[in-house]
């Protein structure tokens, strides 16, 4: 890379950060519990708009894991999720007005909020509908890779989107608020995903999966990015520019080896797939705050109860069998 | 006649204090030396904590860094306090924080008193070992390395080209040599003593100063001066990955660490409860007498390190995109590819998977979908029949496939009819079985029933694709095992190269007798050559068929099947 396109990345960089700093405007905090956050505390950053019923399962999980505190930000939800989140101990809650898109899909809003409150901290971003997997974590607290990352000298962690989904039509198990959502979708596509490289921000960008299959089947470009970087140590300066798909600098997003080895990687459980889904779809299809103009929704919206189970669909057990599926890796952690 | 402990300590002060506990309550002193990077306040914390028993000690601190100088000083003055004030010890154990005994302190004592004059420590020269990580082996003793590794990478490096460029030399003190060797050692009284009165201390030191990880080589090759028994192997079981860092144990490696039968291990996870709770609970349950046996570890270990630097063969993924040529073999799996085969027979596929056992699949690369066996609309993996998703990422598509199916072989058809994106990688994958009849694809034109005009420009641009693909296939590069027969040549004796080509399939030695498939009857292909000819399409490839039918006297018998013995 020569000068001048680390140059211009950099330019890029700022620019995001300035936006985000614009941005801070249109956040207020509801409850605040920075103080809580002791040095080496791992935080969570999720936004999220009328997601009660997943929000429960949602801190269960990641409290299990060992995050120490959450950063939510609400985006005008209106059924009764903020209320729930303020009285919980350890989230500190802000709500953003002000639209979604134009907060670049609420990225903005997190780099802002990661630069005051994530510097020098392991900072997982996340949505209410991602579950982290990672090599060991039935075994591991999160704090485990976090520490053996440090001492790796890495910095950022890489876990791709697995959509995850039911047997059978979307709605035909109502999800109920609190439980598993895997116990209703879990099934995904274990071999199915493409890889494109991405030469000026060095990240892969990867595509496929039962949202590419049933949706996007005659034109697969459009299907939705399914790489991530949601665990990163997180320093001031860094920003996200697109989602957690990537970020600059651009060392970040290189989570993968070039040389023929493997480092380590999870995965994200993506549970959209619930009962919940078509109504979602249909609110978003109305809203048209979702990326490139709502397109996927559109296609979501076209079929309203989705059967995306096919006979090669793989039944969800733990990280050891996504490792040998080669979805994740545990690279040399063992 | 006692164990004495050196412990060095820089962080996680709660584990090294139950360690240190551990020790002492197992009867053994103990000397602590914290890193002088500690913060004051925190390290007469951690002293206050021992005030109840004169059985540990602290000494001078030194600044730790490492690779540098300050570890083995920190070391040198803990044992020289430990050699003065516990006069009963025999032997001096070097562990760390993050160290944690496996078992019982008293097991470590009786196995030493039964070795009185034995010095554990791990030392070899470094024309011997390939440990060294970075490449400086033989130069860490003769270079200079006043810049901090860590800290100063650039500089660090800058210097030692420099050093290279002008040749310099550090000469090596009269009657050292150099060895290398694990940093946790067990040395005698006797050893250690003799290292550290030793009146050429002074020219040692300085010269050990300068070293690159004097750690790891000053008592190691100082020993080998004086001990009269040295046993080279650490009694702490400690694995380096390949960037020459620690392998840290957790609490699912309790059934691990129990059966390895190892003293001491490190390095220990400091919130590895389970771990700390079983090894330091201490109802001591006295295990056989049993040499330390790190084999599984190592092999886990050993594993753990090729999964990072050569990774799964065939497999893309998000942590592992390897840039071409660094691959490690393209696919995961040998396959085989069949061109101009079902062109020729009839119900080829289903004879295939009948003799061979694998998966055959159509013309997986036709354009206007995939032909997956059976053609089913979905295949392992999920992977769909659809061809926009396949020609998204066609060389995708095929090392999903190979590596979605690993231990069931797959075979498929490919042809000029089909998309040619992944020629040159079939070509330079070495698991490859290409082949090739050529010219069969004027077979399907033949039979058809369609216009001559449309046929003759069908066959200009068939017979075009298919001749760059075997011009690839000819190229330098190429690795795949690759059989091409003109279909002339084919035709006269189709045997013994499906023979070949099944035997290599099934790596079976004595193929059993078996039918080949029929034929499609080809009266009449010689003129349909020729009329291609005659309307000015040079059709080459297949070989030379005759155009006029066979003289009378040989009429054609009805074809029998043809037998493979």
């Amino acid at each position: 890379m020569g000068v001048w396109q680390s140059y211009k990345l950099r330019i890029q960089r700022r620019r995001w950060l300035v936006r985000a700093f614009r941005k801070r405007r249109q956040l207020s905090v509801v409850v605040d519990r920075t103080n809580q956050i002791a040095r080496s505390d791992i935080l969570v950053f999720s936004t999220f708009r009328n997601e009660n019923l997943r929000l429960p399962y949602f801190l269960e999980y990641y409290r299990n894991l060992g995050v120490d505190h959450f950063i939510m930000v609400d985006n005008e939800s209106d059924d009764g999720g903020p209320e729930f989140l303020s009285e919980q101990p350890d989230v500190t809650l802000y709500r953003a007005r002000g639209s979604y898109k134009r907060a670049r899909f609420g990225v903005d809003w997190l780099n802002w909020l990661q630069r005051r409150h994530g510097h020098g901290h392991w900072t997982l971003v996340v949505d209410p509908d991602e579950l982290l997997v990672y090599p060991f974590c039935d075994t591991r607290p999160l704090r485990a890779l976090t520490d053996w990352l440090d001492a790796s000298s890495i910095r950022s962690f890489g876990a791709m989107m697995l959509d995850m989904y039911p047997k059978g039509r979307v709605d035909e198990v109502p999800y109920e608020r609190g439980t598993d959502p895997l116990a209703i979708a879990e099934w995904f596509d274990s071999g199915n995903y493409t890889i494109q490289r991405n030469h000026i921000m060095g990240n892969l960008w990867i595509q496929g999966g039962p949202r590419a299959r049933a949706f996007f089947p005659t034109d697969p470009w459009r299907a939705p990015a399914l790489n991530k970087v949601p665990l990163v140590k997180w320093n001031r300066r860094y920003a996200y520019v697109s989602s957690t798909h990537m970020l600059l600098p651009r060392g970040l997003n290189l989570v993968y080896d070039e040389w023929g080895g493997e480092k380590a990687s999870g995965a994200l459980l993506h549970t959209k797939f619930l009962s919940s889904f078509a109504d979602k779809a249909k609110e978003e299809m109305q809203r048209k705050e979702h990326y490139a103009n709502s397109y996927e929704y559109r296609a979501y919206a076209s079929d309203d109860s989705p059967d995306l189970w096919c006979p090669w669909s793989e039944r969800y057990i733990n990280w050891r069998q996504l490792e040998i599926l080669g979805l994740i890796s545990k690279g040399n952690w063992a | 006649m006692t164990l004495g402990v050196v412990m060095l300590v820089h962080d996680a002060f709660d584990r090294a204090e139950q360690v240190a506990r551990h020790w002492v309550a197992g009867g053994c002193p103990v000397v602590i030396h914290v890193d002088l990077n500690v913060e004051d306040a925190t390290c007469k914390a951690f002293r206050s904590r021992f005030e109840d028993t004169d059985r540990v000690l602290f000494c001078k601190r030194h600044r730790c860094e490492w690779g540098a100088w300050g570890i083995v000083a920190g070391t040198q003055s803990a044992c020289e306090l430990m050699l003065d004030r516990f006069a009963q010890v025999r032997h001096v154990y070097l562990a760390s924080g993050s160290c944690m005994p496996l078992r019982p302190v008293e097991e470590l004592r009786s196995y030493l008193a039964e070795r009185p004059r034995t010095d554990f420590i791990e030392s070899a020269t470094t024309a011997d070992v390939p440990w060294t990580v970075g490449g400086l082996d033989h130069e860490r003793f003769t270079l200079r390395f006043p810049f901090s590794w860590r800290r100063n990478r650039r500089l660090f490096d800058a210097y030692v080209e420099f050093q290279r460029r002008i040749r310099f030399r550090r000469r090596i003190p009269e009657g050292i040599v150099p060895h290398l060797g694990s940093q946790w050692w067990c040395l005698t009284r006797q050893t250690l003593s003799a290292i550290l009165q030793d009146p050429d201390r002074p020219t040692y030191d300085r010269y050990f100063r300068r070293v690159w990880i004097p750690d790891e080589c000053y008592f190691q090759s100082l020993a080998r001066s004086y001990s009269v028994n040295i046993e080279s192997r650490s009694l702490t079981l400690s694995k380096f990955d390949f960037q020459g860092k620690p392998h840290i144990f957790y609490d699912d490696h309790l059934q691990l660490l129990r059966r390895s039968d190892c003293f001491v291990a490190r390095k220990i996870w400091p919130r590895a409860d389970h771990l700390y709770a079983t090894f330091l609970g201490g109802d001591g349950t006295a295990m056989a007498i049993a040499e330390p046996n790190p084999g599984r570890i190592d092999r886990i270990f050993s594993k753990a390190v090729q999964r990072r630097t050569q990774g799964r063969q065939g497999l893309y993924m998000q942590s592992r995109w390897p840039n071409r040529d660094w691959e490690n073999g393209i696919t995961a799996a040998p396959y085989s590819v069949f061109q101009g085969f079902t062109e020729l027979f009839e119900d080829f596929e289903p004879w295939l998977a009948s003799v061979s056992g694998a998966r055959v699949h159509g013309h997986l690369f036709a354009p206007d979908r995939v032909e997956f066996e059976g053609r089913s609309r979905t295949f392992q993996g999920a992977l769909t029949d659809s061809a926009a998703m396949r020609d998204h990422a066609p060389q995708m598509f095929l090392t999903n496939l190979i590596w979605n199916t690993r231990g069931e072989r797959q075979a498929f058809q490919f042809g000029p009819i089909s998309q040619q994106s992944i020629d040159w990688m079939l070509a330079k994958d070495s698991n490859a079985q290409i082949s090739v009849i050529s010219g069969a694809w004027a077979v399907p034109l033949f039979l058809s029933n369609r216009d001559f005009a449309d046929l003759r420009k069908d066959a200009a641009w068939l017979q075009k694709v298919e001749s760059n693909f075997l011009n690839v296939l000819r190229s330098p590069w190429t690795k795949a095992r690759i059989r091409v027969w003109s279909m002339a040549d084919f035709v006269q004796n189709p045997v013994e190269p499906i023979q070949a080509i099944l035997q290599e399939m099934t790596d079976r030695s004595g193929p059993p007798v078996i039918e080949t498939p029929r034929m499609h009857d080809l009266a009449g292909f010689g003129q349909f050559l020729q009329n291609l000819k005659n309307q000015g399409m040079h059709p080459y490839l297949m070989g030379d068929f005759p155009a006029a039918p066979p003289p009378l006297s040989q009429t054609p018998k009805p074809r029998k099947p043809y037998l493979v013995k």
